[in-house]
């Protein structure tokens, strides 16, 4: 529950309602499209701060490949208008909205930012955080400044838009971004492997990535109908090439098809909404080396949950029932878990982030309190 | 930099002792003629020797040294290799120089999850060398490879003539292991991508040795692509070479290197390593397209179809490897050999949007003129950074004051052009008060407030990068200004 909601339409308008909201001693909620908001504990008493109004495209040069937007731009008309100059987002951002059962097309660019939301091409081409080479924003302290640059190529100062990506809201608000943009491939065609169980898939993504097929992306649906997917994107001789590569490279795995263009992207979209996984159960994101994602499916499974891995093994999502824990097999294996959906009682009862080491923690909070002595940004809810 | 503090010369002895009961031996180094093999890095221009040197052998070390040092308030410079371009490791009279030579074992090569492992004192090709039997590499590619460890590559952000198409140092490490000046140690980040919390790897690259001690790095490594070739194509203008490179990126090519020189760096690369450029041009190029045998065919003859469209007057494919190599030779030689032209030479490093390079160049020209010294210019034409090169003797009277002042007004027009200070070299010693050009004084309280956040003390590298020191107790105050009503139709609180 949310006290009330402000929609600034200017930085000025923004840094005022964050100067009345540290004289009142209220709590600050940022929000875009709201896609993610219900991840993290249930917050109530807030003021939010709805960025939406902060919108448009400052200053896009596509043979620069440099994109400036203000943060409440909603991804899908950036995607739009980079892809009418043949370019993309590499980091394949997404939305959130089809997780949570709600429509597509609500989740904006500041966001996506600030919750560092990478898809499955962040396998190869980088996150987030790879991609963002600007930011201006206000921090908790009410103060608008800028870190970062308009350039693809910057070491001038601390990285801080490396840091106010994946914070999700617990630094600054964003109201600026500039990000590399990156030509879209001329072509892209999915290869998979068929009925492999997830050892086989495992090492079959492994032996794919370092292969030099250049794969943009593999990621493993399991089930009796279970597919091991290998996406080539580039230049049509080039991928032709490199088809041949992975096909020799794998060959021991079995024989290795492609997909049509209708099945690849069906595949690719489930990757983004989840679909192939239960809605009505909790759903975690668990982040592992690559070579555990095996053994990660396996103590999952033993637990009745459905799971499927992205990254080549790297990513595996996981429903899984309330009761159960993921945690500490996660930890065993040298990672960590994010709680992503759930009812309202185990997001209070369980923190969203998986939880850090002592002296990782303080420093953490000596940095939230550098950005926002006032703590305005602590709503509860991370 | 900083006035020495008296107080902790005179406890110099008690340091000593105290640092010798945790490095014995030898790492304790403490004798003048010693002391002096650590006075200055890759930015010669600056000289001071250490208070003194320690070189640890383990992370224990390390942790212990700091937490010493942040007990008794000792100022500490790391130093990897000391290859820095911006004086980062440029030692303090009144600090510890921590130096990380030791620290040179590759830890662990692990190929099903495609990293390496190392300790920060292993060089950047070493990386590399220890994979390339298995068909991989290490991406990013300074100059300074042979002897740049990763350590510092690290603490600069390091990039290399690749780093368009495969990322800065930033985007290839996966974890590194950290100790802060009170002697935690910390891992961060893992064999996994997105590591948990804040994002604090982002800002350890590129620290420039001013949050903490990195004593382990992973970082991830690439398949070597099955062929490499190269183009070198000259070009009457520069204003055409610009537009080739521009066009190349905007009909989806991002080449594997796009490298530009101008006629003075093209002359003295030549006359040093007679990698047969032409010398009749302007500009030249050399784009390098990697991958597939198919694609770079492909991909080659795309390039030189764009590059005659936009005037060249030369262009060869490389036939061979060999033939590859040597055109990167004079590239790569390029700054030793306009070394070659003057008894000194300072290289600059500012990042500029593409678009703005003619006129950028011309300028460049002209403050030459007004300074009365020469420059020559290399260029990582990709992705806008550019290294131009100014001549002058520094035994000449005033002639290091007048290189730097137009080093400067190289640095201002890039900003003012849209770009920045620095594109890999790093801010260091030499560019921190220029800082105030590209940054307001709340963009840089920011950045220090980062900074108080590790180092509240502000013992870790001091004097480099900030113009000004403000005391963290001075930021911590929460500068809250009373805006006018903004909203007036909502409920006030």
């Amino acid at each position: 529950m949310t006290l009330t909601s402000l929609r600034p339409r200017t930085e000025r308008e923004l840094t005022d309602a964050f100067a009345d909201a540290l004289h009142a001693g209220a709590r600050l909620s940022i929000r875009g499209g709201a896609t993610k908001r219900h991840i993290g504990a249930p917050n109530t008493n807030t003021l939010e701060l709805d960025m939406r109004g902060l919108e448009g495209v400052v200053d896009y040069d596509p043979p620069e490949l440099v994109l400036t937007v203000r943060a409440g731009t909603r991804l899908s008309t950036i995607q739009s208008l980079v892809a009418s100059q043949n370019q993309m987002l590499a980091f394949e951002p997404f939305d959130h909205g089809p997780i949570f059962g709600e429509a597509p097309g609500e989740a904006t660019i500041g966001g996506i930012v600030a919750a560092g939301i990478s898809g499955s091409q962040r396998l190869s081409a980088g996150g987030a955080r790879d991609h963002l080479l600007g930011v201006r924003a206000v921090s908790g302290g009410g103060e608008l400044f800028i870190s970062g640059a308009k350039v693809v190529k910057n070491v001038t100062g601390y990285d801080l838009p490396k840091l106010i990506a994946g914070s999700w809201g617990r630094l600054a608000a964003i109201t600026e971004v500039t990000l590399k943009v990156l030509p879209a491939p001329r072509t892209a065609l999915t290869c998979v492997l068929n009925g492999m169980d997830v050892e086989q898939a495992v090492l079959a993504m492994a032996a794919a990535m370092g292969s030099q097929a250049e794969v943009a992306a593999a990621a493993h649906l399991p089930g009796q109908q279970a597919l091991t997917s290998l996406r080539l994107q580039g230049f049509e001789a080039s991928v032709k090439a490199r088809v041949q590569i992975l096909a020799r490279q794998l060959a021991h795995f079995g024989p290795l098809q492609q997909l049509t263009i209708a099945e690849a992207d069906a595949f690719w979209a489930g990757l983004r909404t989840l679909a192939p996984l239960p809605a009505d159960l909790p759903l975690w994101r668990i982040s592992i080396p690559p070579s555990a994602g095996a053994h990660l499916a396996r103590r999952l499974e033993a637990k009745g949950a459905k799971w499927l891995l992205d990254y080549a093994g790297g990513l595996a999502w996981a429903a899984i029932a309330p009761e159960e824990t993921v945690r500490e097999d996660v930890a065993d294996l040298g990672g960590h878990a994010t709680l992503i959906r759930g009812p309202a009682s185990l997001r209070a009862a369980t923190p969203a982030f998986h939880p850090s080491t002592k002296a990782f923690s303080a420093l953490e909070t000596r940095i939230r309190r550098a950005f926002d002595p006032a703590e305005i940004f602590e709503t509860g809810r991370f | 930099m900083p006035e020495p503090d008296q107080s902790v010369l005179a406890r110099r002895e008690e340091i000593i002792a105290a640092l010798r009961a945790i490095v014995p031996g030898e790492g304790v180094i403490t004798h003048a003629d010693s002391l002096r093999a650590y006075e200055s890095d890759g930015l010669t221009a600056y000289r001071q020797p250490p208070m003194l040197a320690v070189l640890p052998e383990t992370t224990a070390q390390v942790a212990a040294i700091m937490s010493y040092c942040y007990a008794n308030r000792v100022k500490i410079v790391p130093r990897g290799s000391g290859t820095s371009l911006s004086g980062g490791s440029l030692p303090l009279a009144d600090g510890v120089l921590l130096g990380l030579s030791k620290f040179n074992q590759v830890l662990d090569i692990d190929l099903t999850n495609r990293l390496v492992v190392v300790q920060p004192g292993v060089t950047n090709l070493a990386v590399t060398r220890a994979v390339e039997e298995f068909g991989f590499y290490y991406a990013p590619d300074p100059s300074s490879q042979i002897a740049c460890s990763i350590g510092g590559n690290i603490a600069e952000n390091s990039g290399g003539v690749h780093c368009l198409k495969y990322g800065l140092t930033t985007n290839n490490v996966l974890g590194v292991e950290f100790v802060t000046i009170e002697g935690e140690i910390l891992r961060i980040g893992g064999r996994h991508l997105d590591p948990a919390g804040l994002d604090l790897l982002g800002v350890i690259v590129g620290s420039e040795g001013l949050l903490g001690v990195v004593t382990e790095v992973t970082v991830r490594i690439l398949a070597k692509p099955e062929a490499a070739r190269a183009v070198l194509v000259g070009f009457p203008t520069i204003e055409g070479a610009g537009q080739c490179v521009a066009d190349v990126i905007a009909s989806g090519i991002i080449p594997a290197g796009m490298e530009m020189m101008d006629r003075p760096a093209i002359h003295a690369a030549e006359a040093f390593v007679h990698a047969g450029y032409p010398l009749d041009v302007e500009a030249l190029l050399i784009v390098e397209l990697d991958g597939p045998e198919a694609e770079c065919a492909e991909l080659i003859g795309e390039v030189e179809r764009i590059a005659i469209a936009n005037g060249a007057v030369s262009v060869r494919i490389s036939q061979s490897e060999q033939e590859r190599l040597t055109f990167w030779a004079g590239r790569k030689a390029a700054f030793p050999a306009v070394g070659r032209l003057a008894p000194d030479y300072y290289c600059m490093d500012g990042t500029i949007p593409r678009r703005r390079l003619p006129e950028v160049l011309e300028r460049m020209q002209a403050l030459s003129a007004h300074h009365g010294l020469a420059v020559a210019n290399v260029f990582h034409a990709g992705d806008g950074n550019l290294h131009p090169l100014i001549l002058y003797d520094a035994n000449k009277p005033g002639e290091l004051d007048r290189a730097e002042a137009f080093g400067s007004d190289i640095l201002r027009l890039c900003v003012e052009v849209g770009g920045v200070l620095t594109g890999e070299h790093g801010v260091g010693v030499e560019k921190r008060d220029l800082m105030p050009v590209m940054f307001s004084e709340v963009d840089l309280a920011y950045q220090q407030r980062l900074k108080c956040a590790f180092d509240p003390r502000s013992l870790l590298n001091p004097g480099k990068v900030f113009p000004t020191l403000h005391r963290c107790a001075e930021l911590g105050r929460a500068h809250v200004h009373a805006g006018q009503v903004p909203f007036p139709d909502i409920p006030r609180f």
